[in-house]
């Protein structure tokens, strides 16, 4: 059976190779809907839109280096209950694995979804990218694609990326049933579409496209931005660590944090449905804010930051997919990401578990065994 | 730093370790006046964000405290307690925290005379680490 096939591109232009792509997924029987990031119509800013009429799909945008928001929570909303049809989603690797923590906590289901995922190759900031794509966004997602696969260690798109994407060592979106190779491939020809799970082998022999042999330079090229990126992140870690290794620093650290919880906001895995941090528990008594400032002389208003950052850590950080949401939407520019991973990659780590590696996984909070961390008990 | 007395604050299940807490007083058995207990129906229940507010609030040292591996009352509480301390001393020294300062011991029902030992050893070790950052600085 094929797991591998190939998508001929159409004069020369992967945008609207693949809004031809997903016309063709949308139009078999079993698919209801298409989930894709589309330029809206009124203005263009990309958004995740739930898509039905194939027409719409001209306006799909999914190599915009843009997602103003994580849309695995969104997902998750398609998916809760049955929904009585079939949507094909199209994610980013960090989409798809936040997805993957929200199954393990039953806020989602994948029986009624194909998910699609291309490539990664990174995203501006959500103000960055509105300056750059200016009037013409199709044209800079072209300029865009063209400069990251062609000139991958000179392009100078690169270090304007945001730094989540710049750290991010998943580019391949292993969780897709459907992946669209773009990174090793001649994109001028031909896109890669390999079929990953048994739902993405029965859609891809329902496209009947053409077989395609995976080119040896794909590996290479993909292991090499993962080398590439995996250099940026520990050097990310280590500055961070440096930034934040004393309670002083971390202070200093979050100095700018304003407790507007946009980053738990933006955050797709922090999972609750309401935060301790807006019930009545964090509503102190008059009185408790005087005592609290009697004990050092001063305290600093609106109190609890700290507390509120290191308890997200707490609570997500073995769920962190480094998405990069949360810096993206602090209002004072705090580099939030950069702490949540550099933590994360720690508790991650310290219970072997990596968040949306693999579904079949228990999250590392909701299991134990018996015979394990026994160096940590006693006096 | 001799004359410094650190604060301790020690959540201690209900069935084993407040038990144990008990019977040592009711054996007028003498253990430090540095901890302080919070009763709590299981050290499963322990979120990590009341160890990380203790200390944020200037605790030198936070102890959880439940029953023996097999004895937990709701099964598999100590289990699960035992992983969010080893998460919480992942994540705490990352900001200078001591991971001496965050212990977890399991304390029988009837291990009063050991309850009193290891409270006044705890607050001998704490004692040595000298004041925590958070008590003496602003935090925000």
């Amino acid at each position: 059976m094929t797991t591998t096939a190939k998508l001929d591109v159409n004069n020369q232009d992967i945008l609207l190779t693949l809004r031809e792509f997903l016309q063709s997924v949308l139009q078999q029987n079993e698919i209801s809907a298409i989930l894709a990031p589309q330029r809206l119509p009124m203005k263009n800013v990309v958004m995740p839109v739930l898509i039905t009429d194939p027409e719409q799909l001209n306006r799909a945008d999914p190599l915009a280096p843009y997602f103003p928001l994580n849309a695995a929570r969104l997902v998750t909303r398609l998916t809760r209950k049955p929904s009585g049809g079939k949507v094909a989603v199209v994610l980013r690797s960090c989409e798809i694995r936040a997805f993957i923590e929200l199954v393990k906590l039953n806020q989602g289901q994948t029986d009624d979804i194909i998910i699609i995922g291309t490539d990664c190759l990174g995203a501006y900031s959500n103000t960055d990218y509105l300056k750059k794509a200016g009037d013409d966004p199709d044209a800079f997602t072209r300029r865009f694609c063209e400069n990251a696969l062609n000139s991958p260690n000179e392009s100078v798109d690169d270090a304007e990326l945001i730094p989540a994407c710049r750290a991010c060592e998943h580019p391949i979106p292993d969780g897709a049933d459907l992946l669209i190779g773009l990174l090793g491939i001649d994109t001028s020809k031909q896109l890669l579409v390999r079929a990953q799970t048994l739902a993405g082998e029965e859609l891809l022999v329902k496209l009947d496209l053409p077989t395609f042999e995976e080119p040896d330079a794909r590996q290479k090229a993909v292991d090499a931005l993962i080398k590439k990126r995996i250099d940026y992140r520990d050097r990310m870690f280590a500055a961070t660590h440096e930034a934040t290794d004393s309670l002083e620093k971390m202070t200093a650290y979050l100095a700018g944090c304003i407790n507007c919880y946009n980053c738990r906001i933006a955050c797709p895995v922090c999972y609750c449905k309401e935060c301790v941090f807006v019930t009545d528990v964090f509503y102190h008594e008059p009185f408790q804010y005087l005592q609290w400032a009697r004990n050092k002389g001063a305290l600093k208003m609106p109190t609890d930051t700290v507390f509120y950052h290191l308890t997200r850590l707490a609570h997500i950080s073995t769920a962190c997919v480094g998405c990069g949401q949360c810096t993206n939407a602090c209002p004072n520019d705090i580099p939030v990401m950069e702490l949540f991973r550099m933590v994360s990659h720690r508790t991650q780590q310290a219970f072997d578990y990596e968040a949306g590696r693999n579904i079949e996984e228990e999250p590392p909070l909701s299991v134990f065994r018996e015979d394990e961390f026994k160096d940590i008990v006693g006096i | 730093m001799d004359d410094f007395e650190p604060t301790i604050i020690a959540f201690v299940c209900n069935w084993c370790t407040y038990t144990a807490a008990d019977l040592a007083g009711t054996s007028r058995l003498a253990y430090p006046k540095n901890v302080r207990l919070i009763r709590v129906m299981c050290t499963g229940m322990v979120d990590p964000q009341h160890v990380i507010k203790a200390f944020l609030e200037g605790a030198d040292g936070v102890l959880v405290s439940g029953c023996h591996p097999g004895d937990c009352h709701y099964i598999n509480g100590n289990y699960k307690a035992r992983r969010r301390i080893k998460l919480l001393k992942e994540i705490l020294p990352q900001f200078g925290f001591d991971e001496k300062r965050l212990r977890l011991t399991w304390i029988g029902a009837s291990d009063g005379i050991q309850f009193a030992e290891i409270m006044r050893e705890l607050v001998m070790q704490v004692k040595a680490l000298g004041p925590s950052e958070a008590r003496l600085k602003m935090v925000i």
